[in-house]
């Protein structure tokens, strides 16, 4: 039996499939914005990843995506944000809702803890093609055990009817991946989904992400803190620091040719194979609080260029191909070779 | 599943055999002498003798025990001092009573508590939350006997909707057995539904802050899906146990409020006991109470594994 899900038109080639032209958002009345302009975009096919350290605002900005920010907490300063060249507007939940686990589907870090314990798994993944599709419970069920085949599961029929607690973190990562695809959405929000597991888990599950994107061609957006991740699956990176994307650009731009401050200190703090070997470097201090956030440039407390233009907002430059940076002294080459 | 139960029957045993010595103890150091209070005025030293010997009291202590647990081990409970009924008679006239009290009592107190403690749990912070703790906590702090001489002041006397006392058994009128009950059972529930309604509250509120809910709301499934299926079914199990805990507590009897309404049960019957040091009587009270105390927390727990898949298969 062949099922028949809800299927979208196909994005305009010319407008990328998520586009967040600015995101500014707080938490309760603080003024401070925890996410300030953030901006970036995916197209269909592509993985984007977002990295930076723990608290830079990663998750929450696709959280807030997601309308999944605990309610009436987030206070959203502005969201310019469109999803197939439409608006996609944060305050509409009823849309919010159409659009999550059925073209926009997330899974998180956490495998262990995001299925629900009472249910078995079968139930709750046929739950999410019931959910946005007109399907009778059977149907959805096949859906469900064609999903986990998909997910490379084996005995997916046996598996159907095991609860969460019987399967390894590995398995419920897949259940989770598995949940997040039954409707084909042609987004895939993956928040660190492989941090919480073992090593080799951890390839396991990134090219099974990676097969599967290729299988459906939907646009992924990896958000994770290690760079060897990012190496491996991304087309373009973002890094954020402190709730704002300091630089954005192809994946091989960001690892060759870093020019922000904190990109190239991120890139000197990773190990490498080849070249020749030099110490690792640190960059010092921690990442600024909502209480502590310096105005203008976010990063000029731990930067070693800083100047006092910098507590002015920086500018963004841009370096062609995407690439660009917000900082008052970029393009660093320059610089670097005066102070080396 | 009956490996578990009969585990746990086994466990219940002792249980029972602790509860039997300390309530004939606990009895034997009750001041006043039964016998004394049945001689009447007199005092007659061969009245007091015969009737030592009658009830055998005479006896050493752990003889008499002996003798009273197998006794009741074949049913007999022995006879009311007071009344000379048979013990077990007695209860098997009250029992219904004072079950079909709790039952009612406990429909109330899971009909107002648990939808007032998801509501008050989601609106968390709320003016609804806000007006169902306050509401709750009034359910706590009002006395019972308070409540109910209010409720019969204004519902029986000046609306005349419902009888102000009494009791109609079940099986000889339904309808006015229920109506007669409807106050007390709705005055011992309201306090009860106050604890239930903290209680739900605070799972709810652990339970809607775990990863699964936040996938089921991923999933894109209605909030009121997210909130019944997903998180109530987690937050079920401490309800469960304490509903079967304050079920337990209602077939004790509720002294006070059976008073108030006149209602012929448990409570009423074990207060007049131990005033008219009835030991018979009280001990069979007690033994009952706690056998079925003990088969609430036995439900409890097999309601506890049916509800949570990670005990139920082993």
């Amino acid at each position: 039996m062949v099922l028949t899900l809800v299927q979208s038109a196909p994005s305009p080639s010319a407008a990328p499939l998520l586009d967040v032209r600015a995101l500014s958002l707080g938490f309760g009345t603080s003024k401070t914005r925890l996410l300030d302009g953030v901006r970036y975009s995916v197209e269909a096919g592509e993985t984007l990843c977002i990295v930076g350290e723990s608290g830079c605002g990663k998750s929450v900005s696709s959280l807030a995506i997601m309308g999944l920010l605990p309610q009436g907490a987030a206070h959203i300063h502005e969201a310019d944000i469109r999803f197939r060249g439409e608006r996609y507007d944060l305050n509409d939940m009823a849309a919010l809702r159409r659009h999550r686990g059925a073209d926009i589907a997330m899974i998180f870090q956490e495998p262990m803890t995001s299925l629900n314990p009472a249910f078995k798994v079968g139930d709750q993944i046929a739950e999410a093609v019931t959910a946005h599709n007109d399907v009778s419970e059977a149907q959805a069920r096949d859906r469900a055990v064609e999903m986990l085949r998909r997910v490379r599961i084996p005995a997916p029929e046996a598996r159907m009817n095991e609860y969460p607690h019987q399967l390894s973190g590995g398995m419920r990562q897949r259940v989770m991946i598995a949940m997040a695809l039954a409707n084909d959405p042609a987004l895939l929000i993956a928040d660190e989904p492989t941090t919480a597991l073992d090593v080799t888990i951890q390839s396991q599950i990134l090219d099974l992400i990676r097969d599967l994107q290729a299988e459906t061609g939907m646009g992924t957006i990896m958000i994770t803190h290690d760079l060897g991740v990012v190496a491996e699956i991304a087309d373009n990176v973002a890094v954020m620091y402190a709730g704002t994307i300091v630089e954005a650009g192809p994946a091989d731009a960001i690892f060759n040719d870093p020019q922000h401050p904190y990109t190239i200190g991120l890139m000197s703090s990773m190990p490498r194979l080849t070249g020749p070997r030099e110490r690792l470097t640190t960059v010092p201090g921690t990442v600024p609080t909502v209480e502590t956030m310096p105005a203008g440039c976010r990063f000029s407390t731990r930067c070693p260029f800083a100047q006092p233009v910098c507590a002015e907002t920086p500018p963004q430059r841009e370096f062609g191909r995407g690439h660009r940076a917000l900082c008052h002294f970029a393009p660093l080459d320059d610089r670097l070779e005066r102070s080396a | 599943m009956l490996s578990f139960i009969l585990r746990r029957l086994l466990i219940a045993i002792p249980t029972i055999i602790l509860i039997s010595v300390f309530v004939f103890a606990l009895q034997k150091l009750l001041p006043g002498d039964p016998v004394l209070a049945m001689a009447g005025e007199e005092r007659d030293p061969a009245t007091i003798e015969y009737l030592r010997e009658k009830y055998r009291l005479n006896d050493p202590i752990p003889v008499q025990y002996l003798t009273w647990v197998g006794n009741a081990l074949t049913g007999d409970l022995g006879i009311s001092l007071r009344t000379n009924q048979p013990v077990l008679e007695l209860i098997g006239e009250k029992l219904p009573v004072t079950i079909q009290l709790a039952t009612m009592a406990m429909i109330f107190a899971l009909a107002i508590g648990i939808p007032a403690g998801i509501l008050s749990a989601v609106r968390k912070g709320t003016v609804t939350d806000y007006v169902a703790n306050v509401v709750a906590l009034s359910g706590l702090s009002i006395p019972n006997f308070w409540l109910g001489i209010m409720l019969i002041l204004l519902v029986s006397v000046k609306w005349q909707l419902l009888p102000a006392s009494g009791y109609v058994p079940f099986d000889e009128d339904p309808v006015r057995s229920i109506k007669v009950m409807i106050m007390p059972a709705f005055v011992l529930g309201t306090a009860l539904a106050a604890t239930l309604m903290r209680h739900t509250r605070s799972a709810m509120l652990t339970v809607l802050t775990s990863d699964y809910v936040r996938t089921a709301r991923a999933k894109g499934l209605s909030e009121r899906r997210v909130i019944l299926k997903h998180a109530f079914r987690n937050a079920l199990t401490p309800i469960v146990t304490l509903s079967a805990l304050l079920f337990g507590e209602l077939i004790a009897g509720a002294v006070l409020t059976e008073q108030i309404f006149t209602v012929p049960g448990f409570g009423k019957l074990v207060v007049d006991a131990v005033f008219n040091r009835d030991y018979a009587v009280v001990q069979g009270i007690v033994l009952v109470t706690a056998v079925g105390f003990i088969a609430m927390n036995l439900l409890a727990d097999v309601a506890y594994v049916l509800l949570n898949p990670r005990l139920r298969k082993q």
